[in-house]
């Protein structure tokens, strides 16, 4: 990576610590020692799985919203503030620019998830008083949801290369529910006919697949995950997130920014 | 100054209002007919739901599991007759998440038992158990709760006595089962198999809720059993001497015991003018079937964890 993408991801980075971004842990152990300590009062027998299926909706959307409100500022608010041209008039190139701001983004909701994931096990810790090998699965959970948020952050970016950013969050947060369908989109192109069942199946393709990278109910009852999906899982979030970069540098690369 | 006078006034109407906003709707509270949102379910389908949870269904059964809790034990609490929701709701639960074994093995014992103690739905608590045991057919668990509803609603030891064999085989299963498949097979005395049944469910549960029924349920048996043996021996004395015993130690005397039958609090049982036993606290058995006193009304449910 060139030191200048860097630069500019750690740019990212910092702006987003500065608008506060981080307060949004503080909700998180509110809401999650809240559970803990409370769910065995109201609730019978589901501590360990109120704890592990809120920690990790919580971290999933708690992120997905950061990405999609972050994400949709990056580059109309450098329009907006004009700073945009003084990045531009340097040696940056405008893919780097829009990969950097990926990068920041990203690294932003990491370190947000590394802090949730331990209040997550604090909280499991808490009610369980021990670990049993199969909380090492909620890692699994957790390294999905990372992967959800790199397409989220990508998806992003790409509609604020080309669209207001009020019309980009409407865009990711309808790709974000639609790829959470996508499963039921494949069973419709399967019960489908004719060019209905062509399209169908295009749109199920082409909408990212949230439904497989959530495994959060699996690991919710100590389910394992299969080492073959953590691979394809990877690989499959590398190439959408990539797929959705290059359609924003391409937008991004012809926009006129007179 | 000026600026800190403002945040002095501003930190005061704060409080103010936040404390008159509180006090308001606690007289609110009071003049409102009470809600009633606690029996109103406003999706029942379990698909839509699971749709509409956007792939967080494991949340969404958690919650719709602790309403269903908090449902029965509200209704329970008033002695309910009846309890319309429970069924779905453990319907949506299990939909969302056909995993979650405690909806199956305490949704089973809030279904079946009848009115009071539970929605008198034994035929709905079958086919829970068997979503249940089609979801998760390696927890024996599951078998023992539907050869248990089987046995005490339906009596049908036909079916137990299958499910706790299909149950046995299943490995680590606890090895009760074994034993009361054969006590089904055989139909053997009624208060032996409950007391079975109630001790392996003390024995292989942690869950301080369900060992806690688990032994108000043996000490109801125990009542039972032994205001049964009272009535024979009243009985018996009536045949020999043509009249009811005067009291209990005239029984005593004529069944040639040197004690007088005690309940499991230690109270001595009771015997009305007409020759009927009776508890002397009732309340304190909130299952017992005999031994009741006539036109007895139970209070709300109260658990006591003496053995």
């Amino acid at each position: 990576m060139s030191a200048r993408i860097l630069y500019i991801a750690s740019n990212t980075f910092r702006e987003a610590v500065r608008d506060r971004v981080l307060y949004n842990l503080i909700a998180f152990a509110l809401l999650l020692s809240g559970a803990a300590i409370f769910v065995s009062q109201i609730s019978i027998e589901i501590e360990r799985l109120v704890v592990v299926n809120l920690g990790l909706t919580a971290v999933s959307l708690f992120g997905i919203i950061i990405a999609i409100f972050i994400g949709i500022g990056l580059v109309s608010k450098e329009i907006e503030k004009r700073t945009l041209y003084t990045v531009l008039s340097r040696p940056v190139r405008r893919w780097e620019f829009i990969v950097g701001k990926f990068f920041g983004l990203a690294g932003t909701l990491a370190v947000n998830t590394f802090f949730m994931a331990i209040g997550v096990f604090g909280a499991l810790l808490y009610v369980t008083r021990e670990f049993s090998k199969p909380d090492a699965f909620i890692l699994v959970a957790l390294y999905f949801i990372v992967l959800q948020f790199l397409i989220i952050c990508s998806l992003a970016l790409l509609f604020s290369s080309f669209s207001t950013p009020l019309l980009a969050a409407v865009f990711a947060f309808s790709l974000f529910v639609i790829g959470s369908f996508a499963d039921d989109l494949r069973g419709f192109a399967s019960m489908a006919h004719g060019a209905a069942r062509w399209f169908a199946t295009a749109a199920a393709y082409l909408v990212p697949n949230f439904s497989s990278l959530n495994v959060i109910s699996a690991v919710a009852h100590q389910q394992p995950v299969s080492l073959q999906l953590i691979v394809q899982n990877t690989l499959y979030a590398l190439f959408y997130t990539a797929m959705a970069l290059s359609g924003a540098v391409l937008i991004f690369e012809r926009r006129n920014l007179k | 100054m000026t600026s800190r006078r403002t945040s002095i006034v501003a930190a005061a109407c704060l409080v103010v209002s936040l404390t008159a906003s509180i006090l308001l709707l606690h007289h609110i509270d009071e003049i409102r007919p009470r809600a009633t949102i606690a029996d109103v379910l406003y999706i029942s389908s379990p698909k839509i739901l699971k749709r509409a949870s956007l792939g967080f269904d494991g949340l969404m059964a958690c919650i719709y599991w602790t309403r269903t809790v908090q449902y029965f034990g509200h209704r329970h609490f008033l002695r309910s007759h009846t309890y319309h929701e429970l069924a779905p709701l453990l319907e949506i639960t299990t939909a969302l998440d056909p995993h979650m074994v405690p909806a199956y093995e305490f949704g089973a014992s809030f279904l079946a038992p009848a009115p009071p103690n539970g929605a008198g739905e034994p035929v709905r608590a079958i086919e829970l158990m068997q979503y249940g045991i089609q979801h998760n057919p390696d927890n024996w668990h599951l078998y023992y709760d539907l050869g248990f509803v089987y046995y005490t609603e339906l009596k049908d030891y036909k079916r137990a006595a299958a499910v706790f064999d299909q149950g046995s085989r299943i490995p680590n299963a606890h090895p009760f089962l074994k034993i009361l498949a054969a006590q089904m097979a055989e139909h053997a005395s009624e208060y032996s198999t409950a007391r079975m049944l109630w001790t392996a469910t003390y024995e292989s549960s942690s869950d301080t809720h369900i060992r806690q029924n688990a032994l108000e349920h043996l000490r109801a048996i125990r009542v039972d059993e032994d205001v049964t043996n009272l009535e024979q021996a009243v009985a018996r004395f009536e045949q020999a001497n043509g009249r009811a015993p005067a009291n209990l130690w005239e029984l005593a005397a004529a069944e040639h015991l040197t004690e007088l039958a005690v309940d499991p609090d230690g109270a001595p049982y009771e015997l009305s003018f007409d020759g009927r036993v009776q508890v002397a606290e009732p309340d304190n058995f909130p299952f017992i079937t005999k031994g009741l006193p006539p036109g007895y009304k139970p209070g709300p449910p109260k658990f006591h964890t003496k053995g």
